[in-house]
């Protein structure tokens, strides 16, 4: 996290002269939105952030839509092409079919793509190690908890949630064999971002039973959580961004997904006009994925805890410590 | 408060003068130019065919209707409403043909509706937070009630109480708001011949008091027994204002409809009675809500060539039992027989087909489509006729020809298929249904009050229709309320009171007093 | 005379236009007062909804669906039944396109299709005749139950596609992809829109329902009950069996909607695909007052409105698709609003 920030203070001033150098024919950028939308306080938000701060140092030429159906992310990808825009960026897994089209039907232009693979010579993808992520605020839930027994939200039951799932169960058996870890989902489709009632209902269940800290994995329906730990005094962990200042106190940390800085880095480097195609992964080793620490949860994340959490941080960014992931559950069988 | 001017001097000003009244709706001129007075403390006649302005001219002094020109005088002052209350105010009531009676309610609360008091020492609280007092309520009222005798049961819901206490309930509700003027819009319909005479009585009371009685009616026999003075409404205007006593039915007749009309029915020779067109046995039906059986047994028997009429105050199961005929498997138990062959179970499309015609008791709810052209409604029940549909296609074609035709035998105006039904008079509308029944050349014909809300010109050609039909040899099944008609058309007559046949009379032996006793129950 | 008539048959037809003029009036409106000039924001609308061949096509893409949803609700109206669960017939009408494209997948070409059409127009009028017999023989007032049923079919759907048939290539909550012989073609004029035949089988359904209400006597019926369901009775016609067929066909109108959404464009079922196309199709039916040309006149405004509010994103600052929201709403409200129209004649 800190380490992060004076690498932004780098890459920022990197970034200016960068875009002084062209700053005579500015990079036009397409950004097409999910359909949470900018204020999502989540994903969305955190695209949309990355790329306003990619504008703000690059100066380009910034264009952000947002999509209200399933059908609408084609077109909208279609149009942003059609406009001569270099880079159009889909936020989000539902638009990988669209990308997929548009881009090859206008080879001359860059398009990019969070939370999917699209394979094509003019695409780049962004994927998260989320499950690298999950595995440490794991382990911090289950040496937090005083009844070892720790909780887990999921949003939408898809494999990208069951990926944080995987992980953090791993991360919180790691350092408790005898931890209980249980865990709902709260739908199966996409209204389970947004569903808060629901989250809380089901925290305040897990928190029944025992558990005394719960990780959610569940856009807009965080909230919930947020709420149910207040009530019974209880720890979350939120998600994607900080969200620790939300119920200072009540939120141990958060497993960050820096969807922002991949955003950025991606228009960084087609502004340089060197993005090349392919897969980006962004995890621990490269701060796409961690933990948060701030003075908001200071109090309640504990130097003892933050210290074996370093080590295995460490241990997984060495490879000494290979995360299961549910995307390859089947190759390992 | 309304504008108020003085005109002609107060004490000796009639009741209700109205001068020039006009009023237009859309093309329409409901009233032009309508002037009349009515005499302080007298029963006064409106009479007219349907639309002919009667009603338009009653709204307006009302307050329902707003005056396009002319003026309103009340007891010598020039009144401009702006809503009944205004008119409820200055002292004139009105009973609705349909009574404004919140069912469930009891009397007391009915009359209270609108009206009511409370003790002085709630007057701070703002109006509706009033608690009502109905003490001093009860007692205003029963002093009313013994002063006019007109005696009523405060506490029972108005829903169980007969149509003619209802009544009662209505003119009660305007004596109560100090109404000197009271109109009555065919206030004899629901009731029966002894509830008109009740009522007639209490009329004559209420002249005696000094009140002032309007009745808008259509029903000459009771202008001739009731009023003072008749005015009469043709085509928006008035067209003749006589005194009872020097008119005759005949002349108030020829008044409304504009030319000689034939009052008595002309019944032809009854052809003879054939095989039997419609045989009932034993029907019992329970009522929509359950519970209470509504027909208790009905038994009878329509031949061909012959009108069977049902006398009866409405509610005592005529309605059910025009049903059953049509929708046979909804009843309880019984049989039964159209035209010899038993139909209990057959769906009311293939009854019809066999030749039944049938005009039901309110053409608004049960026999028109409102909203549609008169094409439309001609076709209504004929639609999978062969002589109208192909392979399940309309051969509009042909319906228009027939209708056209028919437009012009039954006399139905304007001759226009693409006009509304809706737009048309209750006299029209009526023609309409009959035309339209009589496409079949029905074999059985069930008339249910065939002349409701029908102006007199048309009542003549109805009747001459019914029995042109038995003529014909068609076996007619006739109810009416009214007991004029019944009398006039029947061969048979048969009273249903309270879900059962209590009375027959042949047409010799028919007589208004017998018939009348046993509608009340006491046969 | 004769000018009365002429009004009597136009004025449905200027107090629609008005209501729509009066609807983009005030949407305008609020364009203004987000800071756009309302004459460019109007013309951004026209250009990107009609101003290309691509951009008809995408307007005809989203005019499809409405067009049958609007059919699907106008049939209703028509029966004097009120029919608020398009949109639940119209998501297993598509589900079960999907699933005939999987589970068939050995169809040859011309069959393929056909047979998902049948089973999406089946199912959707399945779904519809649950409505109606509920109505008809159990007397459940159909906008409570098509409302509970849109639930139903909600979670059926989502049951279905996620666990019976989910697509393993995909995180979307979506089905497997139909067989290739189960696709539709595109309307090539259209450049890359996604226009199908299923347009053309639009405009068919429109044609027969106009076919069906002025021609058979099954319309006839169908527009009694609608008009008196007692005077419909005693003529003979049984209005609960009408109101039945009444919500089947209308079911399966909308079911249709599966036709141009799986095998024409996404080849696949996916979850929470509409648009609330079945909500917009009451508006699209409330405007086109039971006409089919007004129908299919509502359908291509809402299906422009749909299209052309899209591209205020681009091209303005201010103005996002929101303004599609409140400017259909706007429309709706103010075509809904007839009343008003009979107050102010009362006025004047």
């Amino acid at each position: 996290m800190r380490n992060l920030t004076g690498k932004f203070v780098v890459l920022s001033l990197f970034a200016a002269l960068l875009g002084s150098a062209s700053a005579q024919a500015a990079l036009k950028v397409g950004l097409v939105l999910d359909r949470g939308g900018k204020d999502d306080k989540s994903f969305n938000e955190a695209a949309y952030k990355g790329s306003l701060r990619a504008q703000k140092e690059m100066g380009l030429e910034l264009k952000v839509v947002e999509a209200t159906d399933t059908n609408a992310f084609e077109p909208l990808l279609r149009t942003f092409a059609q406009r001569g825009y270099d880079l159009i960026i889909g936020v989000g897994f539902a638009q990988a079919e669209a990308v997929k089209k548009v881009s090859a039907q206008f080879p001359d232009r860059k398009f990019a793509i969070v939370d999917s693979e699209v394979p094509g010579a003019n695409v780049r993808s962004m994927m998260f190690e989320e499950h690298e992520g999950s595995y440490l605020v794991g382990a911090i839930a289950a040496l937090t908890s005083k009844t070892a027994k720790v909780g887990f939200i999921g949003g939408m039951d898809i494999p990208l949630i069951r990926r944080f799932q995987m992980g953090y169960e791993a991360g919180a058996r790691k350092v408790n064999p005898k931890v209980e870890v249980e865990s709902n989902y709260i739908g199966v489709t996409a209204s389970a971002w947004n569903n808060p009632p629901k989250a809380k209902e089901l925290a305040v269940s897990q928190y029944n039973k025992g558990a005394d800290v719960v990780f959610a994995a569940a856009g807009a329906s965080n909230l919930g959580l947020f709420d149910a730990a207040e009530e019974r005094k209880k720890l979350a962990i939120g998600v994607d961004s900080n969200q620790n200042w939300i119920k200072p106190g009540f939120v141990l940390t958060s497993m960050l997904k820096r969807v922002d800085v991949a955003v950025f880095e991606t228009i960084r480097e087609a502004s340089g006009g060197k993005l090349e195609a392919g897969t980006r992964r962004y995890g621990l080793a490269n701060e796409g994925v961690d933990y948060a620490l701030d003075s908001f949860n200071q109090k309640v994340l504990t130097e003892d805890v933050l210290k074996k959490v370093n080590v295995l941080k460490a241990e997984i960014i060495a490879g000494k410590i290979t995360v299961p992931d549910y995307y390859k559950r089947n190759a390992k069988n | 408060m309304p504008r108020t001017e003085t005109s002609a001097s107060g004490a000796e000003a009639p009741a209700v003068e109205l001068v020039g009244l006009s009023k237009t709706f859309g093309s329409v001129r409901a009233n032009d130019a309508v002037s009349f007075r009515v005499e302080r403390g007298s029963i006064h006649g409106v009479i007219g065919e349907n639309g002919a302005g009667k009603s338009t001219a009653m709204k307006m002094l009302y307050g329902i209707y707003t005056p396009d020109a002319g003026k309103i005088l009340v007891e010598g002052k020039v009144r401009r409403w702006r809503s009944p209350q205004d008119a409820i105010a200055a002292g004139i009531g009105m009973v609705h043909q349909h009574f404004m009676l919140a069912g469930p309610h009891s009397a007391l609360d009915n009359i209270l509706l609108g009206a009511e008091t409370s003790r002085r020492a709630w007057s701070w609280l703002p109006p509706p937070l009033r608690p009502i007092d109905r003490s001093a309520a009860r007692a205003k009222l029963q002093a009313l009630a013994e002063r006019y005798s007109l005696p009523v049961d405060w506490d029972t819901p108005v829903e169980r109480l007969p149509v003619g206490i209802q009544q009662r309930i209505e003119i009660l509700k305007l004596l109560y708001r100090d109404a000197r003027i009271l109109i009555l819009d065919e206030p004899t319909a629901v009731l029966t011949p002894q509830e008109t005479q009740d009522l007639f009585a209490n009329l004559r009371r209420l002249r005696g008091e000094g009140k002032t009685v309007l009745i808008i009616t259509h029903k000459l026999k009771e202008v001739m027994a009731v009023t003072d003075r008749v005015t009469v409404f043709r085509g928006g205007k008035v067209t003749g204002g006589v005194e009872t006593e020097a008119t005759s039915p005949q002349e108030l007749a020829d008044l409304m409809v504009g030319r000689a009309v034939h009052l008595q029915v002309k019944v032809p020779p009854q052809p003879e009675p054939g095989q039997a067109a419609l045989r009932l046995r034993d029907l019992k039906l329970t009522g929509r809500e359950g519970g209470v059986e509504r027909l208790k047994g009905v038994s009878l028997e329509v031949r061909s060539g012959e009108v069977v009429g049902i006398a009866g105050v409405e509610g005592n199961g005529q309605s059910e039992l025009l049903e059953s005929i049509l929708r046979p498997a909804e009843l309880l138990s019984g049989r039964v027989e159209v035209l010899g062959q038993d139909v209990t179970d057959l769906p009311t499309a293939e009854i019809k087909a066999m030749g039944v015609g049938w005009v039901p008791e309110d053409r608004h709810r049960d026999g028109l489509l409102l909203n549609r052209p008169v094409r439309e409604n001609f076709l209504l029940g004929l639609q999978s006729s062969a002589a109208f549909s192909r392979s399940g296609l309309v051969q509009w074609g042909e319906v228009d020809a027939a209708v056209k035709r028919a437009l012009e035998e039954y006399d139905v105006r304007p001759r226009d298929p693409d006009v509304n039904a809706g737009g048309l008079s209750g006299g029209n509308q009526q023609k309409l249904i009959i035309a339209r029944e009589f496409e079949r050349k029905p074999r059985l014909l069930v008339a249910a009050q065939p002349t409701r809300g029908v102006d007199v010109g048309a009542i003549e050609f109805i009747h001459d229709r019914i029995l042109k039909a038995r003529t014909e040899g068609a076996g007619v099944l006739l109810v009416s309320s009214e007991l004029d008609e019944v009398l006039a058309l029947s061969d048979r007559i048969l009273v249903l009171y309270e879900g059962r046949i209590v009375a027959e009379f042949t047409r010799a032996q028919a007589d208004e007093k017998r018939i009348g006793a046993a509608m009340g129950g006491s046969a | 005379m004769s000018w009365g008539r002429a009004m009597d048959r136009w004025m449905p037809v200027l107090r629609a236009l008005l209501s729509v003029i009066a609807g983009f009036a005030a949407g305008l409106a609020v364009t203004w007062v987000a800071g756009e000039s309302p004459w460019n924001v109007f013309m951004i609308l026209i250009r990107s909804a009609f101003g290309s061949w691509y951009d008809l096509g995408m307007t005809l893409f989203y005019t499809t669906p409405l067009l049958l949803t609007g059919l699907s609700v106008a049939i209703c109206f028509q029966a004097g039944l009120f029919n608020i669960g398009a949109e639940g017939q119209l998501t297993l009408g598509a589900l079960a396109a999907a699933v005939t494209g999987v589970v068939l997948a050995g169809l040859p070409w011309p069959l393929a299709p056909v047979a998902a059409a049948a089973a999406a127009f089946g199912t959707g009028a399945f779904w519809g005749w649950i409505a109606g017999w509920l109505r008809a023989r159990r007397g459940s007032h159909e906008v409570i139950t098509t409302i509970m049923l849109n639930f139903v079919a909600a979670g059926l759907s989502s049951y279905v596609a996620l666990y019976l048939f989910p697509n393993p290539d995909s995180q979307n909550p979506e089905t497997r992809p139909v067989a290739k012989s189960f696709l539709i073609q595109h309307l090539s004029v259209f450049g890359d829109a996604p226009v199908s035949t299923a347009l053309i089988l639009a405009v068919a359904m429109c044609v027969a329902y106009g076919f069906l209400m002025r021609r058979t006597v099954l319309g006839f019926e169908l527009r009694s009950v609608g008009q008196s369901e007692r005077a419909a009775r005693v003529a003979g016609i049984d209005p609960g069996k009408i109101q039945i067929l009444a919500m089947v066909l209308a079911g399966g109108l909308a079911g249709l909607v599966g036709v141009g959404e799986v095998l024409g464009n996404a080849e696949k079922f996916k979850l929470g695909f509409s648009p609330q196309y079945g909500f917009v199709g009451i508006a699209v039916a409330l405007l086109g007052r039971g006409n089919p040309v007004g129908v299919a006149a509502a359908a291509l405004l809402f299906g422009a409105l749909h299209k052309g509010t899209g591209d205020l994103d681009f091209e303005t600052e201010n103005v996002t698709r929101d303004l599609s929201m409140i400017l259909q709403a706007l429309v709706i409200l103010s075509v809904s609003a007839d009343g008003l129209w009979d107050w102010v004649k009362r006025r004047v």
